[in-house]
């Protein structure tokens, strides 16, 4: 046999135009979608190259030419090296995986080339999810599969020509007959509790709030409108005004920005005492923050599960989290936090850089004096200025200098939620009252349909916490002070329409509403991680599902839907003879009669003995038998409409009673 | 007392009726159906199948459900496509195969005429070294035209065909052997050069006058008549066809192809000598007899009437 060698042959056959559309249209898809995170100059350069070719290749087939292709090799090598910094790790190696899928598509002649592109563009299509992994983003890398698929359909030879969008047809049709069994694989494929190699770097990942805080860093946070995290309440949701999460609590002051960490926190302590008269049940879906704080709904009562409560009562994890995350907490709304402040902690909330922000330290004294012993006179003195000091709300303040807190104060008089909660703790400490920042997020979209808080980074905020004689530890927001509506409605209302036109009203309305899709995607398959897998037979009595259970179930069910598809696919339909199938008929009929057919006499021979033995219905039979012999003799295929005139006939041929 | 090898061949054969039983020539038509149908992952499918092992794994690793979705997908969805490959064989019905003429040495053309009752892309027949690919329309017959080799006049048996495909997407292959029970048959080939037959014109006594296109007479049919010289009219009133006589035209010859004149060349170079003479009536349109030992053909001319004489002389012992 010589097959081999045929085979060998059908896979350097040159490919066709529309295979070669096909195989185009696939690759332009996976660019499209590593474009987001690909440097824009490389993703236009991409997308010329890959315009070009397909130009090129219509007009002449042929691979393009060696001394082409090698420098271009180079150079897409070179531009990976030089803007990321090596060619290891997510992001340069898909911005190379990518380069080299479209170089490949150069040299794309034969069958095997084309193969192998496609192959490689399956790769390529899943490592973009591992930027993004979202609903949107599966759905539009699942429907890249599909002109995949009609490119390995194109490369076979020999078949019935089709348009470029019925030839995507089949792939969908082939997709759908494959999704029961790849979402029961999908439940079923035992996950790992850890990975085998390197785990996700976060460089790329949102990183919400960050641990330091310094005026105008909240930038970015605050346009960008992807959830943070998804809170919902055991009972009613708290009140706007009070729907303020804590981060992270920071003291130490350096004259620019506030920062968490400092020494206090070298070894652990107690947290501070709380004295808690009503309290909330929640429960927090987190994204990924590769950070370990948790923020909690103002002050946690206990720490959840596998995190710690640290000194003021905020809460880190034990490790970053990398994944989504849930935790259940119970907090306090109405409270004393730490009415007695010891020596250490006063010191640390009274202390401020020196030499900075003279005038700030003046006002301060002056209202020290102006007020005396009363703080409380001072924290609401404070809030009148900011009230009533010409203070204006912008996501883009002016650039302040060294003395930040005196510019803010005294000269631009704009800014936002960063500049009042700095500017306030501030001047707080200037007076001697102990004050600290909180960050952390501050409302967020109530989901009525899905009973939970949407928060998104853009809700980001910071506030003040100021100490009290008495009261220990009083939140006071001073952007509210300046725009009540940031508290009240959130921060796209106190934005105004400083935002972007893709976040105004009715279309936010609208996001806000497709999130609940959003959480669903989130918690039910993203989330569905080795934990929750082991939970999957809860419901069926078995409390822990181990992997060899999951691999018991997972060929269970495998060997259950390739059972279904054999049947499918051994299913012959009887090629229906309707002549046929009418003269049984008739021939039962005239049984009853008591004529029966024998098993070697003929139609003809059969229908004259029948029109013999009954008389009553002779010319009946006798126009039946010849108009089967036309039917099945005269013609080598009935047409369908004298069969079925056949078979009404037959069918109103009455059975008589025959007395015997 | 059977050889080891036998028993196990004839146990292979109860068994495995479509690994033996299927060799052997087997008469038309052909239906496939599972016994006979096998299916192997193909060289891509294999390399494919590592690809989706490594997306899986980084899947996992990464923790990524988005990405484990797709690979699932995939899989599943290559998973699926062994069945349709299955399927593209599974019920096709190979009806009838019709031969061409070849001379010994050139390729012989055949005919083979599938029949489906759904839509069906991407079959390849293989023959040998040569393949071809087809597509057949629902509930519609296609003719796959085929080129065999030959090597010697005479009877040749088919060889076993392949029929294979992999369709849809190229991970798996699905092959059946077809081996028909049926042969074509050779013609012998003529001759390069060679004297040309003693020319019969003198004799007088076979000329006669051209006298038009009047029919001289009606005779019985006779097997190679020309289809449109049947008297139909006539015939209808006669058990047996007949046949419109026409005279000869005067312009033509009339040779008499003798086997016995060759006396002194052996049998293959007197049928190759004859094959060229026949070439050479054929191709001045004159009319001829043939003899041969067992068979006389009267003379005659026209293509039936070639392929006649040719056929005879394929088939001489």
């Amino acid at each position: 046999m010589t097959s081999p060698a045929s085979r060998k042959k059908a896979v350097e056959l040159p490919i066709d135009a529309r295979a070669f559309d096909l195989l185009s249209l696939t690759m332009a898809l996976v660019l499209g979608l590593h474009s987001p995170h690909l440097p824009w100059w490389l993703s236009i350069a991409l997308a010329l190259t890959l315009g070009w070719r397909w130009w090129q290749r219509r007009q002449q087939a042929g691979r393009v030419p060696r001394w082409l292709k090698l420098p271009l090799l180079a150079l897409l090598t070179l531009a990976v090296i030089v803007h990321y910094g090596n060619i290891f790790g997510r992001e340069p190696g898909s911005a190379l995986a990518v380069g080299l899928l479209i170089l490949k598509l150069l040299e794309t002649e034969t069958v095997r080339d084309a193969r192998v592109g496609i192959s490689f563009a399956c790769f390529a299509l899943m490592a973009a999810l591992l930027f993004d992994q979202g609903l949107i983003a599966t759905v539009v890398v699942a429907l890249g599969l599909l002109p995949a698929l009609a490119t390995l359909r194109a490369l076979e030879p020999g078949q019935t020509p089709t348009s470029l969008p019925r030839a995507l047809l089949p792939s969908v049709a082939l997709s759908a007959a494959a999704l029961p069994l790849a979402l029961l694989a999908f439940l079923l494929v035992p996950r790992l509790s850890s990975p085998l190699w390197g785990a996700p770097t976060p460089e790329q990942a949102r990183t919400g709030l960050s641990d330091s805080m310094s005026p105008g860093n909240f930038t970015d946070l605050l346009t960008d409108d992807h959830p943070a995290m998804r809170v919902s309440f055991d009972g009613a949701p708290p009140p706007a005004d009070l729907r303020y999460f804590r981060a992270y609590v920071m003291w130490n002051f350096d004259g620019r920005s506030w920062r968490y960490l400092d020494a206090r926190y070298a070894k652990p302590r107690e947290p501070a005492p709380l004295e808690a008269s009503s309290s909330i049940q929640y429960r927090i879906s987190l994204q990924p923050t590769h950070q370990r704080v948790l923020p909690t709904l103002d002050v946690p009562l206990q720490a959840p599960a596998q995190t710690s409560l640290q000194p003021d009562r905020e809460v880190l994890a034990d490790k970053p989290v990398n994944d989504q995350f849930s935790y259940s907490a119970r907090s306090a709304l109405h409270y004393r936090l730490q009415p007695t402040l010891d020596e250490r902690s006063r010191r640390l909330g009274l202390r401020l850089p020196a030499n900075f922000n003279p005038r700030t330290r003046t006002l301060a004294a002056q209202w020290r004096q102006r007020y005396g012993s009363d703080d409380a006179a001072i924290v609401q003195a404070a809030l009148n200025l900011f009230h009533d000091g010409g203070f204006r709300y912008t996501l883009a303040p002016a650039p302040l200098g060294r003395d930040s807190v005196d510019d803010f104060l005294f000269d631009t008089h704009e800014g936002f939620c960063e500049h009042y909660s700095s500017a306030f703790t501030v001047l707080m400490r200037a007076a001697g009252i102990p004050a600290r920042v909180v960050t952390g997020y501050q409302g967020g979209y109530w989901n009525k349909l899905g009973e939970y808080l949407l928060v998104r980074y853009s809700d980001a905020h910071a506030w003040s916490e100021v100490w009290l004689a008495g009261r220990g530890w009083v939140r006071v927001d001073p952007t509210g002070a300046v725009r009540p509506e940031r508290v009240s409605l959130g921060a796209a209302a106190a934005a105004g329409d400083q935002l972007a036109w893709y976040r105004n009203d009715w279309l936010q309305g609208l996001r806000n509403h497709w999130d609940i899709v959003n959480r669903w995607w989130d918690q039910g398959v993203i989330g569905f991680d080795a934990l929750r897998q082991r939970g999957l037979l809860t419901p069926f009595g078995i409390r822990d599902t181990d992997t060899a259970m999951l691999g018991i179930l997972l060929t269970i069910s495998s060997v259950l839907f390739i059972a279904i598809g054999l049947a499918w696919a051994l299913l012959r339909r009887r090629t229906r003879d309707p002549l046929r199938d009418a003269l049984r008929e008739l021939e039962r009929k005239l049984a009853r009669m008591g004529v029966a057919r024998r098993p070697a006499e003929g139609p003809q021979h059969y229908l004259s003995r029948a029109a013999r033995a009954l008389p009553g219905q002779r010319d009946e039979l006798a126009r039946l038998m010849s108009s089967y012999l036309e039917l099945r003799y005269a013609h080598d295929e009935p047409s369908p409409e004298s069969s079925r005139g056949f078979q009404r006939a037959v069918r109103d041929f009455r059975v008589a009673n025959v007395v015997k | 007392m059977r050889s080891p090898l036998q028993r196990i061949q004839r146990w292979a054969e109860q068994r495995l009726p479509a690994l033996t039983r299927y060799r052997r020539p087997e008469s038309l038509p052909i239906e496939l159906h599972r016994r006979r149908i096998y299916i192997v992952p193909s060289g891509f499918g294999i390399s494919f199948s590592v690809l989706l092992l490594v997306m899986l794994v980084g899947a996992l690793n990464y923790a990524n459900n988005g990405a484990l979705l797709l690979t699932c997908l995939l899989g599943a969805a290559s998973a699926a496509s062994m069945l349709v490959t299955f399927r593209n064989l599974d019920g096709l019905h190979l009806s009838h195969i019709r031969a061409g003429h070849a001379v010994a040495g050139q390729a012989i053309e055949l005919t083979l005429a599938f029949d489906s009752g759904r839509l069906r892309n991407a079959i390849r027949l293989d023959l040998g070294s040569s393949s071809v690919a087809f597509a057949i329309d629902a509930r519609t017959t296609a003719q796959v035209k085929l080129l065999l080799p030959t090597v010697q006049r005479g009877w040749q048996p088919l060889p076993r065909l392949r029929l294979w495909s992999s369709w849809p997407l190229g991970l798996f292959r699905a092959w059946s052997w077809l081996h028909p029970d049926q042969s074509v048959l050779v013609w012998p080939r003529p001759e390069v050069a060679g004297p040309s037959p003693r020319a019969p014109a003198d004799d007088a006594s076979r000329m006669r006058l051209h006298r038009g296109d009047e029919l001289a007479a009606l005779r019985e049919y006779r097997a190679g008549d020309p289809q449109r010289h049947i008297a139909w009219k006539a015939s209808a009133r006669h058990d047996h066809l007949l046949v419109k006589d026409f005279e000869q035209p005067q312009s033509r010859l009339q040779w008499q192809l003798d086997w016995r004149q060759l006396g002194a060349l052996d049998n293959e170079a007197r049928i190759a000598r004859l094959a060229r003479w026949l070439n050479e009536a054929q191709a001045q349109r004159c009319s001829y007899s043939l003899w041969l030992p067992g068979n006389e053909i009267a003379s005659s001319s026209g293509p039936l009437h070639y392929a006649r004489c040719m056929n005879a002389l394929a088939q001489l012992p």
